[in-house]
């Protein structure tokens, strides 16, 4: 019954007049960034800090909040319809969602994103209020051992996912967590692979990668169907899922949801890791697993869920320890510390409103977001009905612009177009670049939590082996290679037979 | 011997390449102990997984026949890349009222559905509608009118 005398007071708290137009203005502001490649919610945020010191704790948390997980929802869109990831976490939704907008069923895609999101949303939101000190408690079991082999096997079940060669994916992961140490060691201060250029000391933007890969590749790959003859004309099917695509939803969405829920409350990249493990692992299980990669509803479900399942269970360790499980969490410690309150385990007692505000606010804005962003869809499909000649170009200049817009350095543009030629490069050569981009971002955090581990052992490697989640997670790494690779084996037995 | 699988071969070629250049260059870093990591120990490592998989993909492509890698569109890869490559090089000598039109302009001729017509009202379109945008809207230093057009 205490349950339900504190989310009493978190919606009277949040239904207030100012705190439903902050959550507005919060969620209103995620999509729209979601949806600009380039401008992310960490920079919005970080750019919106001053102006929360004016409003009252409760209210500024509550924009802030909204921002983060309203770009979730945008970010899907872009991905959708240009295949261009407008955040990390949509990174997936391009290789279904994409393929489904190709054959006209954009709406569609738009429509399972956003119901997706709006139900983990909305579970998650409910995980928040009743398990959130528990569920911190495990974040807290995890040492950098543990942390190190959670990656490694994110990333070789991401390889899963993959529609071309395995090995070649392995490659990917490879290469990308190699392009995503360039820069400077923060150890040591030594600058990697950056050939002396002044613009490489802070590496390369994940969005110029972003761009260049999944943008600028996927305009050359266009224009190369309309010479072969083979681009369709997008005919817009229908806006709405039918009832088939209904009944399909479904269980990824559960899926999706838990997946997400489960990794977005541990530090590092939860809500990314949550959408590629819930792809990868809807692929395997699903009935339409052979779909994937060529337009499956269920893989722009599961994606969707867990990436809003993470943004909002990423909020847990926040609120319950004060520990930051990702850059914005970080900028909300930073607003919380900037309005006088010291985050961590008192938060909950001492400032019951504010806490309990907060969760029910989120309901609220994903119920904001699901009345915002459905009516948009009709909006979004019209954009993708102007005729590609005439689209890509503007496509090639929002991406130009928008990458610049980061550093003010032309180097990015330049860098952009490298990746394109890259991206193009790879996919013709049966290369996934998904794989590479979770490799990108995870590649800094996995050499530190290995650093840490090492560093903790005192150089002893088995301590990958000894501690019990770690080895538990790097036995699943090794079941998950086994399982993908058997296929590959029975196949090749049953040649050598046939062969006798 | 007949070259059994392209995309195998040259996708390790291309491993190959990047992980030894990457292990060359990363050799000058200092590799550390296992209990004190240097700055290319990680790098290293996964350097030379790369050269691996990438000897595996070459020796699997002399192995095993596969599809051929399929036509590229040069004209589609110059035009999109030069045009961007462009864009970035005379955005700031030359503003936004040059770079643009010439960045639409430039990649929109790689479609074979190029109409000079609606190609310059396009980019006349874009560059206005940018300008409001980028410049007015979100203040991003870029001139119109660049330092070679006497701005």
């Amino acid at each position: 019954m205490e349950l339900l005398t504190n989310l009493g007071l978190g919606f009277a708290t949040a239904i207030t007049p100012a705190n439903l137009f902050y959550c507005f203005v919060g969620v209103f502001l995620g999509t729209l960034i979601g949806v600009l490649p380039g401008l992310g919610p960490t920079a919005t945020i970080a750019m919106l800090l001053p102006v929360t010191f004016t409003l009252p704790p409760v209210s500024a948390l509550i924009m802030l909040a909204g921002i983060y997980y309203g770009s979730q929802y945008g970010g899907s869109t872009t991905s959708i319809l240009i295949n261009v990831p407008g955040e990390a976490s949509s990174v997936v939704t391009t290789l279904d969602g994409y393929q489904m907008a190709r054959q006209g069923r954009a709406g569609v895609a738009l429509t399972a994103a956003a119901i997706g999101s709006f139900f983990a949303g909305t579970v998650a939101t409910v995980l928040l209020a009743l398990f959130a000190p528990p569920l911190a408690e495990v974040a807290l079991r995890f040492g950098p051992a543990d942390y190190f082999s959670l990656m490694v096997l994110g990333l070789l079940a991401s390889v899963v996912l993959a529609q071309g060669s395995l090995l070649h994916a392995v490659g990917m992961v490879v290469l990308g967590l190699l392009l995503g140490l360039v820069g400077t060691d923060i150890n040591s201060g030594v600058q990697r692979f950056s050939f002396g250029i002044p613009d490489l000391a802070d590496g390369i933007g994940f969005v110029v990668v972003a761009m260049g890969m999944f943008g600028l590749a996927e305009i050359i790959r266009n224009l190369e169907r309309e010479e072969d003859g083979t681009a369709e004309v997008t005919k817009i099917t229908s806006l709405l899922p039918t009832r088939e695509d209904w009944k399909r939803m479904v269980a990824p969405i559960l899926r999706g949801t838990a997946i997400g829920s489960a990794l977005g409350i541990l530090p590092g990249s939860g809500s990314i890791l949550g959408a590629f493990a819930a792809y990868s692992i809807e692929k395997k299980v699903s009935k339409h697993g052979a779909e994937f990669g060529t337009g499956a509803i269920e893989g722009v479900a599961a994606p969707e869920s867990a990436n809003n399942a993470g943004a909002q269970t990423s909020f847990i360790p926040m609120l319950t320890l004060g520990i930051p499980s990702n850059p914005v969490m970080a900028l909300m410690v930073g607003a919380m510390i900037i309005q006088g309150i010291q985050p961590g385990p008192s938060v909950i007692t001492e400032q019951p409103a504010l806490f309990w505000g907060i969760i029910a606010s989120m309901w609220i804005g994903n119920l904001f977001l699901i009345v915002l962003n459905l009516p948009l869809i009709g909006m979004w499909v019209r954009i993708i009905m102007i005729p590609y000649h005439i689209l890509f170009p503007a496509i090639l200049v929002f991406c130009g612009i928008g990458v610049f817009s980061l550093k003010n350095t032309e180097f990015d543009i330049y860098l952009m177009a490298v990746f394109g030629l890259l991206g193009y490069l790879f996919t013709k050569l049966d290369c996934e670049p998904a794989p590479m981009l979770l490799a990108f971002i995870l590649g800094p955090m996995m050499e530190e939590y290995l650093r840490r581990a090492l560093l903790l052992s005192r150089g002893d490697p088995l301590v990958f082996i000894t501690r019990p989640i770690s080895a538990t997670l790097l036995g699943l790494a090794l079941l998950a290679i086994i399982v993908s690779a058997l296929p590959a084996l029975y196949r090749k037995r049953e040649e050598v037979f046939r062969e006798e | 011997m007949p070259l059994g699988n392209p995309k195998d071969f040259w996708t390790g070629v291309i491993y190959i390449a990047f992980g030894s250049g990457a292990l060359i260059i990363a050799r000058d870093y200092g590799f550390g102990t296992a209990r004190k990591m240097g700055p290319a120990f990680f790098p290293a490592i996964l350097s030379i997984i790369l050269i691996v998989i990438g000897i595996i993909s070459l020796a699997r492509s002399l192995i095993r026949p596969g599809t051929p890698v399929g036509r590229f569109t040069f004209k589609g890869l110059l035009l999109v890349t030069g045009a961007t490559l462009l864009f970035g090089l005379i955005v700031r000598g030359a503003g936004l009222i040059v770079a643009m039109p010439v960045l639409v302009i430039v990649s929109g001729y790689a479609s074979r559905r190029f109409r000079w017509p609606a190609a310059i009202a396009l980019a006349l379109l874009l560059t206005g509608f940018c300008i409001l945008i980028f410049l007015k809207g979100l203040g991003i230093p870029l001139p119109v009118f660049g330092p070679w057009f006497g701005g």
